[in-house]
C-alpha cells in the first residue's frame, strides 16, 4: 500500500460537497437551447472541505521550497520571497477589473508607472513594457521589437546570433520572431569577444542575444566592444537579463550599449516562482526603439495616469490586459524595501556567496572555466567516479535542493550553483560540508549515490516510461 | 537590510576565505568607468510599516472597490472559497521552482496532474497541458499548433473572437508564413456565418478559430462549425474566454472541437487588474506530442510506487532549442494549482450551481430589460452570462458614465476595443449577483436612459 496521497478523484464519493453556495434567487428560467447545455461533469470530484484541506496538506509535505531550505538552482535565482509582498498583492483595493474606468484605477496605474520608472533608472534603458508574462515571453517581445525596428529601416535581416552557452529559450524566441539562429562558440574563457563575434557578423545579422553575466556566471567583459561592432554592422545587442541579480546597482546594461533587454521579476525581484510560474518579463529598450514596444502603455497625462491602447508603430499586443499586475506589485514592493541604499548590496552579497562556495569547492570539483565568478559558479563532473545526476540525487537525501544540472551544455556534467544573497554563511557552510561528505561517499561507496535518493517521498522515477506511454490524466476504471 | 542575512563579520570572514580585501575586487571584470551608477531616482529604503502605508495609499487612489460591477469580457468575478486562498498561499506551493527534481516535487506535480485531468473533463477533450500564459496567448499557441500539425498555413479567425485575442494572434504570427483570414458574423444571430466559413475554407486552411460563448456573448452552433471545418480536413479550435461556461454548456470536445484554449481565471483567481491569469489548452490525443508547454505524466519509481514527472520534454526549448514547439518556459503553474484547488472545492455540484447562477442571473436581466425603453438587448437568447445591449440614444460610454455616478460599473463599452462601436455595452453576470443587485442595475439604466 502506497504511503503517498490518493488522487483527488480517488477520494471522491457521490454526494459529498466541498463548498456552500446558494442557488440563484431569480427564477430558474434558462435562455439557452437544451442541446447547447451539458449534464453533470462525469467523474468530477465530490469531496468534503476537510478532506480537501488534508489532501493538499499531504501534497504540500511532498514539496521542497525556498521557504523550506537552500535552493541553489543555478540561473533561477531562487532568493527568498518576502512575506509582506504576498499581503500587499492580496489587498482588495488593488483587485480591479482590467477594464475598470481609468479614473477608478489611478493607484494601480501608478504602481505600473513607478516600476517602469525605477527599472529605467536601474538599467539605463529608455523605457520598459511590463506586459510580457515571463522571461521567454519577454525575449519574444524583444525580438519582435528588433525585427520591427530593422524592418522600418528597410530590411528585417535574417539571422540572430546566439552563444552556445545560452538558455534554450533564446533560440526558440528568435525562431518564433521569424529569425534563423546561428550559434556562436564561446571562447576558452567562456565568453564572447570580438574574435568569436567577427566571423559571424555578416550583413544579414539582425542581433546578438547575449546573457550577461552568462550562464557560466562570467561577466561578458567585452560587451562594449561587442556592442560597438554590432552597431557598426547595423545590428542590435539583445541582453538576456535572467542573471541581472549580479549587476543590480553595480552596472547598467543601458550604459554598456545594450539595445534591448528583458528582466525576470520572478528572479531578480524576488516574486515567488509558484512551482513554475507566474513570472513576469518586462522588456527595456534604448530610446530609438521606444515606438515599437507593445501596447498598452501607461503614461502620465495632464489629469493623471492614462493608457495608450493603439500605436501604429508598435509591434502590437503580446498579452491580454496589462501584464502580470500582481507580480509587478510584489516586485515594486521588493524594490521599495531595498531602496537605493541596498540594491547594490544584493549584487555584492550574491556574488560574495557564489565566490565563497567556489573557494570552498574548487579543490574538490573540476572548474572548467576559471574566469572570475559573479552570481553563480559552474563545476563539471570530470574526473569523478559518479555522474552529476548521482550527486544531485544524493543531495536530496541530505535535505538540500540540488543545483542546476547538465546546463550550460558546454560543460561536461555541469553543476551550476547559484546561492543568491538570501543565504547566510551558516547555510553555505552546511551545504559545503554536505558536498564534502557526498564527494567522500562517491569515492568510497559510489553505489550509495547511484541508488539515491532513498530518503525522499519517492525514489528515482521512470521518465522513459512516462514519455513512451504518456498518462497525462486520471480516467475512471483505468489502473493508476 | 532584513532580506540580507550576512553580517559584516561574516562578510569579512568570507572575503578572507576567498582571498580578497574588498568585495569590489569581485567586480573588476566590469568596465570600471561604468561601475556604480548614482541611481538617485530610486526610492529610499522603506521599513515594513512604511511599505504597508505606501501601498494603502495606492489602494486609496483606486476607486472601484465599492462599485457594483458588471464588467467581464474575459476577466470575471466569481466567488472564491476561503480554502483556495488558504491552501494556495502555503509556501510549499508558492515558493518552489519548476519541478525539475520530481523526488521532492510530488506535491506540485500531483496537483498539476489533477488540474490537467479536471480541465480535460471540463473541455471534453483527451488531454490538457499544465498551463499557458493567458487566454490570448493560448489562442496564439493553438494557431501555431494547428499549422505545425496540418502542414498548412492559412488560419481563419471568427470576427466574434475577443479583440485582444485576435490582436495577440496577429502579433505572434507577424513574422511567420501564416495567413490570417476573418470569417464574418451574422448580424441577426450574433453567430459565425457558416456559409462564409464554408466559402473561406480551402485545402490550405489549417484551422478555424472561433470563440464560444463569443465576444458578443452568444453561444455558437459548434456542431455546425466543426462539421464544416472537418469537411476540409482542417481543425476546429474553440476559444473559451469565460471558463465558467464549461460547467454549463456542451463541452468543446462533445461539440466536435479538436482543441479548446482559453482563459481559466474564473477558476479561483482574483481579478488582479488583469493578471496573472491562467491560459489553458486541451486537445484530442493526436496533438499531444505537438503541444506547447509543460505536461505532467504518471509513472513509477524504482520501488514501483506511483509518482509524477514533467514529461514529453523533447518538445520543449531546453532540449530542442529553436526547433521546440514553443519558447515557453515559466508558465502559470501556481495559478493552475490554485485552479485545481478551486475546482476540487467547488466539486461537481458546486461548480454546476455557480455556473447555473451565472446564466440564470443574465437571463433574468434579459427578461426584465425588455421593459426598458432606453436600451435593447441585442441577442436575447443563447448567451451564457454575458449580454450585449445597445443604447437607443447617446453612447454606451455616456450610459456607463451615468451609472458610474450611481456606483455601478454597468459593463464594458465596446468602443474600448473599436471606436466605431459607440452604442454597444457588454454586461457580465455571475453568481455573486443576486436579484436585488440586478434590479438596482435595471432601475439605474431606466433612470439614466
Amino acid at each position: 500500500m502506497s504511503h503517498l496521497p490518493k488522487l483527488i478523484f480517488e477520494l471522491s464519493r457521490e454526494g459529498k460537497i466541498g463548498c456552500g453556495l446558494n442557488e440563484a434567487d431569480v427564477p430558474a428560467e434558462p435562455a439557452v437551447d437544451a442541446e447547447l447545455r451539458r449534464g453533470a461533469i462525469a467523474d468530477f470530484p465530490q469531496v468534503s472541505e476537510v478532506e480537501i484541506v488534508r489532501h493538499y496538506m499531504a501534497l504540500a509535505k511532498l514539496n521542497y521550497s525556498v521557504d523550506a531550505g537552500f535552493y541553489p538552482l543555478g540561473s533561477c535565482t531562487m532568493k527568498y520571497n518576502p512575506k509582506i509582498n504576498e499581503r500587499l498583492a492580496a489587498a482588495e483595493e488593488l483587485q480591479a477589473h482590467p477594464y475598470a474606468p481609468h479614473d477608478l484605477v489611478q493607484g494601480n496605474l501608478e504602481i505600473m508607472a513607478r516600476l517602469e520608472e525605477w527599472l529605467v533608472e536601474l538599467t539605463g534603458m529608455a523605457g520598459f513594457t511590463l506586459a510580457p508574462a515571463a522571461g521567454a515571453h519577454g525575449e519574444f517581445t524583444g525580438m519582435l521589437v528588433v525585427r520591427r525596428y530593422l524592418q522600418e529601416k528597410g530590411d528585417p535581416r535574417r539571422v540572430v546570433l546566439i552563444p552556445d552557452s545560452a538558455h534554450g529559450t533564446n533560440p526558440a524566441s528568435a525562431h518564433f520572431a521569424g529569425y534563423e539562429v546561428r550559434e556562436i562558440a564561446s571562447s576558452a574563457k567562456g565568453t564572447i569577444g570580438l574574435a568569436e563575434l567577427r566571423p559571424h557578423l555578416t550583413p544579414d545579422v539582425a542581433a546578438l542575444m547575449m546573457t550577461n553575466p552568462n550562464t557560466l556566471g562570467i561577466f561578458e567583459s567585452d560587451i562594449m566592444a561587442v556592442a560597438e561592432a554590432l552597431h557598426a554592422n547595423g545590428s542590435l545587442l539583445y541582453m538576456d537579463g535572467a542573471n541581472l541579480n549580479a549587476l543590480l546597482g553595480i552596472v547598467r546594461p543601458g550604459d554598456l550599449g545594450v539595445d534591448v533587454m528583458h528582466i525576470n521579476l520572478h528572479k531578480t525581484f524576488s516574486t515567488p516562482h509558484g512551482g513554475g510560474g507566474p513570472g513576469s518579463g518586462p522588456v527595456g529598450v534604448a530610446a530609438n526603439l521606444l515606438p515599437y514596444l507593445p501596447v498598452p502603455r501607461v503614461r502620465k497625462g495632464g489629469s493623471g495616469y492614462e493608457v495608450v491602447y493603439a500605436d501604429p508603430r508598435s509591434i502590437g499586443r503580446v498579452k491580454n490586459f496589462y501584464g502580470h499586475f500582481l507580480v509587478i506589485v510584489r516586485a515594486l514592493a521588493y524594490l521599495m524595501a531595498l531602496g537605493r541604499e541596498n540594491v547594490g548590496r544584493v549584487a555584492e552579497d550574491a556574488v560574495l556567496n557564489a565566490n565563497y562556495v567556489r573557494s570552498q569547492l574548487q579543490g574538490l570539483l573540476d572548474l572548467p572555466y576559471k574566469a572570475p565568478t559573479l552570481h553563480e559558479v559552474v563545476f563539471s563532473d570530470s574526473g569523478l567516479p559518479v555522474k552529476t545526476l548521482d550527486i544531485a540525487k544524493r543531495l536530496l537525501d541530505y535535505g538540500v535542493h540540488p543545483f542546476t544540472i547538465y546546463f550550460p551544455l558546454i560543460v561536461h556534467g555541469a553543476m551550476m550553483i547559484e546561492p543568491t544573497e538570501s543565504e547566510s554563511k551558516e547555510t553555505l557552510d552546511d551545504f559545503i560540508a554536505v558536498m564534502k561528505v557526498i564527494l567522500g561517499e562517491a569515492r568510497e561507496n559510489p553505489e550509495l549515490l547511484r541508488q539515491a535518493p532513498t530518503r525522499t517521498p519517492v525514489r528515482r522515477l521512470d521518465e522513459t516510461q512516462a514519455a513512451r506511454k504518456p498518462v497525462l490524466r486520471w480516467r475512471k476504471g483505468e489502473l493508476h | 537590510m532584513r532580506y540580507l542575512p550576512l553580517t559584516d563579520a561574516e562578510r569579512e570572514e568570507m572575503k578572507r576565505a576567498i582571498g580578497i580585501a574588498d568585495v569590489r575586487e569581485l567586480f573588476t571584470c566590469i568596465p570600471s568607468g561604468q561601475c556604480r551608477p548614482p541611481l538617485g531616482k530610486l526610492p529610499k529604503a522603506l521599513s515594513e510599516p512604511e511599505l504597508l502605508a505606501v501601498f494603502r495609499e495606492f489602494g486609496r487612489r483606486n476607486g472601484f472597490a465599492a462599485a457594483l460591477s458588471f464588467l467581464g469580457a474575459g476577466a470575471h468575478s466569481h466567488f472564491i472559497p476561503e480554502v483556495v486562498s488558504y491552501l494556495s498561499s502555503k509556501g510549499e506551493f508558492l515558493t518552489p521552482y519548476t519541478p525539475y527534481q520530481p523526488e521532492v516535487s510530488q506535491g506540485s506535480l500531483q496537483a498539476i496532474f489533477e488540474y490537467q485531468t479536471m480541465m480535460a473533463m471540463l473541455t471534453g477533450l483527451d488531454v490538457a497541458n499544465a498551463s499557458l500564459y493567458d487566454g490570448a496567448s493560448a489562442a496564439a499557441e493553438a494557431v501555431l499548433l494547428a499549422v505545425r500539425r496540418s502542414g498548412r498555413s492559412r488560419v481563419l479567425l471568427a470576427e466574434s473572437l475577443h479583440p485582444e485575442y485576435a490582436a495577440v494572434i496577429r502579433t505572434y504570427v507577424q513574422n511567420l508564413a501564416i495567413e490570417l483570414v476573418p470569417v464574418a458574423v451574422e448580424g441577426a444571430s450574433g453567430r459565425v456565418s457558416v456559409s462564409d466559413l464554408r466559402s473561406q475554407l480551402d485545402d490550405a486552411t489549417a484551422a478555424f478559430v472561433f470563440q464560444s460563448p463569443n465576444f458578443l456573448g452568444v453561444v455558437e452552433d459548434g456542431k455546425a462549425i466543426a462539421a464544416a471545418v472537418h469537411e476540409r480536413k482542417a481543425f476546429a479550435v474553440q476559444v473559451v474566454a469565460e471558463a465558467m461556461s464549461l460547467a454549463y454548456l456542451t463541452p468543446p470536445g462533445e461539440v466536435g472541437a479538436d482543441m479548446a484554449v482559453g482563459e481559466a481565471q474564473s477558476f479561483g483567481l482574483p481579478l488582479g487588474f488583469g493578471g496573472p491569469y491562467l491560459g489553458f489548452m486541451a486537445v484530442r490525443e493526436e496533438f499531444m506530442r505537438q503541444m506547447p508547454g509543460r505536461l505532467v505524466g504518471e509513472t513509477r519509481d524504482l520501488d514501483g510506487q506511483r509518482g509524477y514527472v514533467l514529461t514529453l520534454s523533447t518538445r520543449e526549448q531546453h532540449i530542442k532549442r529553436e526547433k521546440a514547439t514553443s519558447n515557453i518556459c515559466s508558465n502559470e503553474a501556481w495559478c493552475a494549482m490554485r485552479a485545481g484547488m478551486y475546482l476540487a472545492v467547488m466539486g461537481q455540484a458546486g461548480l454546476a450551481c455557480a455556473a447555473r447562477a451565472c446564466h440564470l442571473n443574465a437571463a433574468y436581466f434579459v427578461r426584465q430589460a425588455a421593459a426598458l425603453a432606453g436600451i435593447r438587448v441585442v441577442y436575447a437568447r443563447n448567451f451564457f452570462n454575458e449580454v450585449l445591449v445597445e443604447v437607443r440614444k447617446g453612447s454606451a460610454a455616456d450610459l456607463a458614465a451615468a451609472l458610474k455616478k450611481k456606483g455601478i460599473l454597468a459593463g464594458v463599452p465596446l468602443a474600448w476595443f473599436d471606436a466605431g462601436q459607440k452604442n454597444r455595452l457588454l454586461l457580465a453576470f455571475s453568481e455573486l449577483h443576486d436579484r436585488a443587485a440586478i434590479d438596482r442595475l435595471l432601475a439605474a439604466i431606466g433612470e439614466a436612459s
